[in-house]
């Protein structure tokens, strides 16, 4: 591609040019365009070395890592990093991570929030959706306008107020707060419910209200099952962040006892400070689990972020 | 996707031209205008609690040198804002966001770059968008770690300079001159892939007989981005580097659990966060939250200027 953004300058073929400035660029284009079978594989060339650069800075960092992992200790003090470890059996640092580091706890306390944070945030949105896009009543566009505005509010900045409205709610210290927070202030996956509703023909509402239901089971019967896809995206995209989510667990969990994948990965550094194979045992058994859902899920993945990212 | 959200237009534009006259309902009357605040009760309650009265207590909390916890609070009238802006401790840290700011913009070109190339018939293009995409799922802590020892002393990044003869590495995160760079490419690193994908679902989603009637007319690749990609996704260009912009200035994460903000390396949301949770100055914390909220609005409405709102539809 650069070599087609920045073609050799090409010697000057004769050609009857009009002006000397239009002379020398249409001279310049011709000459590219006759070095274009020349130039076709120099560009092919030129492309796959630069996606090879780019896997090899996405992948050194990482593989490094997964290699210290399974060195030991006397090992990991002797060897370059770039050496494959001499046993990739040994799990030593992998059990010392899980039992002594606590990510036992972390994986149970992620796993309790995330289902938790996750049912709540689907009954939420689809509800709020079903409210705005099925009803037309006073107060629609302000509501609209409401859930609009918060978006523009970066929960990063509102968290020194936000902490107080927790700890007056008596939830600092519980996984409450992170449950709440995960619930209360996800604004993408109502617009995720919201558009996909859109798409749900009312015909079925009105058939369902002239056989005599209400709508309440029209919501849990009808629009709620139709909008599984929906709800596949939203489970994928926001368990993604709420296993990655650092900034709220370590703001209102400040417990041992609640650490979560990311906080407790993040204590490690303290009592492991210098024991990096125990450290990077640690982070392959976070990064792990991601891999697994992104090498099943790639295309939900993909195309829940499109559709969350953007709004 | 798209084949869902262009009913979606027309079910809006009805729902807002038509007066509200009666659906098909069945029951009494009144029972319709209070069923849909039966169901938005429990989410706009969530969403005034830890939205609007966050905000609204921010701005006040900003007018005083409230600590926290007394059960007074002193009016200060304009003083936190005036230090965040005078005092060079406070204002440093904005140039901390310029490291980053420039990553983003780094991160987008080379974003846009990679889209571009396999957007084009590539081998295995899955493979290298999966790789190129993965960094950004990982969780921010162990990116983190796994950065710090890339880049520690004798680590990943010296291991390979010394391959190619560099004997003495400088410290990547001990050196303040080059920790915020160092922390800046971390961010890179882990944030490209989201613009990537992005950029990449909007440059798939240009109908296909564009490329082929470039095809027949014999456009090179150069001017089939410059006349086919790039009006196609300026929408999405101008929306990331909007998040960019407004991230770059959020950046928390990556040097907090890297650095802890030493070396130089505070940003302004850690600033945030050391005076109201370690300094007791809630006061000047919310002043510069404020501060940092209105400069995102600001950002966002300049987008919205530049970018009017023309429907972004990337699904």
């Amino acid at each position: 591609m650069t070599a087609v953004q920045n073609p050799p300058r090409a010697e000057g073929r004769p050609a009857p040019t009009p002006g000397p400035f239009e002379g020398a660029w249409l001279r310049l284009r011709r000459g590219v365009r006759q070095l274009h079978p020349l130039l076709g594989p120099v560009a092919i060339t030129a492309k796959y070395a630069s996606l090879v650069v780019a896997c090899a800075a996405a992948l050194i960092p990482l593989t490094t890592v997964f290699m210290a992992a399974f060195k030991t200790k006397e090992e990991f003090a002797t060897s370059d990093p770039l050496t494959p470890p001499e046993s990739w059996t040994n799990l030593d640092n992998f059990v010392t991570a899980f039992i002594q580091g606590g990510m036992v706890r972390g994986f149970l306390n992620t796993s309790i929030i995330l289902v938790v944070a996750l049912v709540g945030t689907i009954i939420i949105g689809t509800m709020t959706a079903y409210a705005v896009d099925r009803f037309d009543f006073r107060g629609r566009r302000l509501v609209m306008g409401a859930f609009l505005l918060a978006t523009l509010v970066p929960a990063v900045t509102t968290q020194v107020a936000t902490f107080q409205i927790v700890n007056g709610l008596g939830l600092f210290n519980t996984r409450w707060a992170a449950i709440v927070l995960f619930t209360g202030t996800d604004i993408i996956s109502i617009y995720i419910f919201l558009q996909f509703m859109r798409g749900i023909s009312r015909s079925l509402d009105e058939a369902a209200m002239l056989d005599g239901a209400n709508r309440l089971t029209i919501y849990a019967r009808i629009i709620f099952p139709l909008l599984r896809p929906a709800i596949a995206t939203v489970v994928i995209v926001k368990g993604i962040a709420i296993y990655n989510e650092y900034y709220i667990p370590f703001l209102y969990m400040p417990s041992r006892d609640l650490g979560v994948v990311s906080t407790s990965l993040f204590r490690f550094m303290g009592p492991f400070g210098a024991q990096w194979e125990v450290i990077s045992a640690g982070a392959v058994l976070v990064i792990v689990p991601t891999l697994v859902a992104f090498l099943l899920l790639q295309r939900q993945i993909y195309s829940g972020l499109t559709s969350g990212a953007t709004k | 996707m798209s084949t869902v959200s262009s009913p979606v237009r027309g079910a809006a534009a009805r729902a807002t031209a038509t007066p509200p006259p009666a659906p098909p309902r069945r029951g009494p009357g009144r029972g319709w205008r209070v069923t849909p605040w039966l169901f938005l009760v429990a989410p706009l309650g969530l969403l005034v609690l830890f939205t609007y009265v966050p905000v609204a207590n921010m701005v006040w909390y900003s007018f005083t040198s409230w600590d926290g916890m007394a059960p007074v609070k002193e009016p200060v009238g304009l003083d936190n804002y005036t230090r965040i802006f005078t005092d060079p401790d406070m204002f440093s840290v904005f140039l901390v966001s310029l490291y980053y700011l420039a990553g983003a913009f780094l991160q987008l070109a080379l974003a846009l770059y990679f889209a571009t190339i396999l957007s084009f018939r590539t081998r295995v293009r899955n493979f290298f968008k999966g790789i190129i995409f993965f960094p950004y799922l990982i969780n921010g802590v162990a990116i983190g770690l796994v950065f710090l020892f890339f880049l520690r002393p004798g680590g990943t990044l010296d291991a390979l300079l010394a391959l190619v003869g560099v004997a003495e590495p400088p410290q990547w995160l001990g050196n303040p001159d080059l920790a915020n760079i160092s922390l800046a490419s971390t961010s890179v690193w882990r944030y490209m892939g989201l613009n990537f994908v992005l950029f990449l679902g909007a440059i798939q989603s240009i109908p296909n007989e564009l490329y082929e009637a470039a095809d027949l007319d014999g456009a090179t690749s150069w001017q089939k981005f410059r006349f086919i990609i790039a009006p196609g996704i300026k929408q999405v260009i101008g929306l990331t580097t909007i998040l960019a912009i407004s991230g770059s200035l959020a950046v928390f994460e990556i040097p907090w659990i890297m650095t802890g903000g030493a070396n130089g390396t505070t940003t302004f949301v850690i600033q945030t966060v050391q005076q109201a949770f370690e300094f007791k100055k809630f006061g000047l914390a919310s002043a510069m939250a404020v501060v940092l909220l209105l400069i995102v609005l600001l950002v966002t409405w300049i987008q919205r200027r530049i970018f009017p709102d023309e429907k972004v539809d990337l699904t």
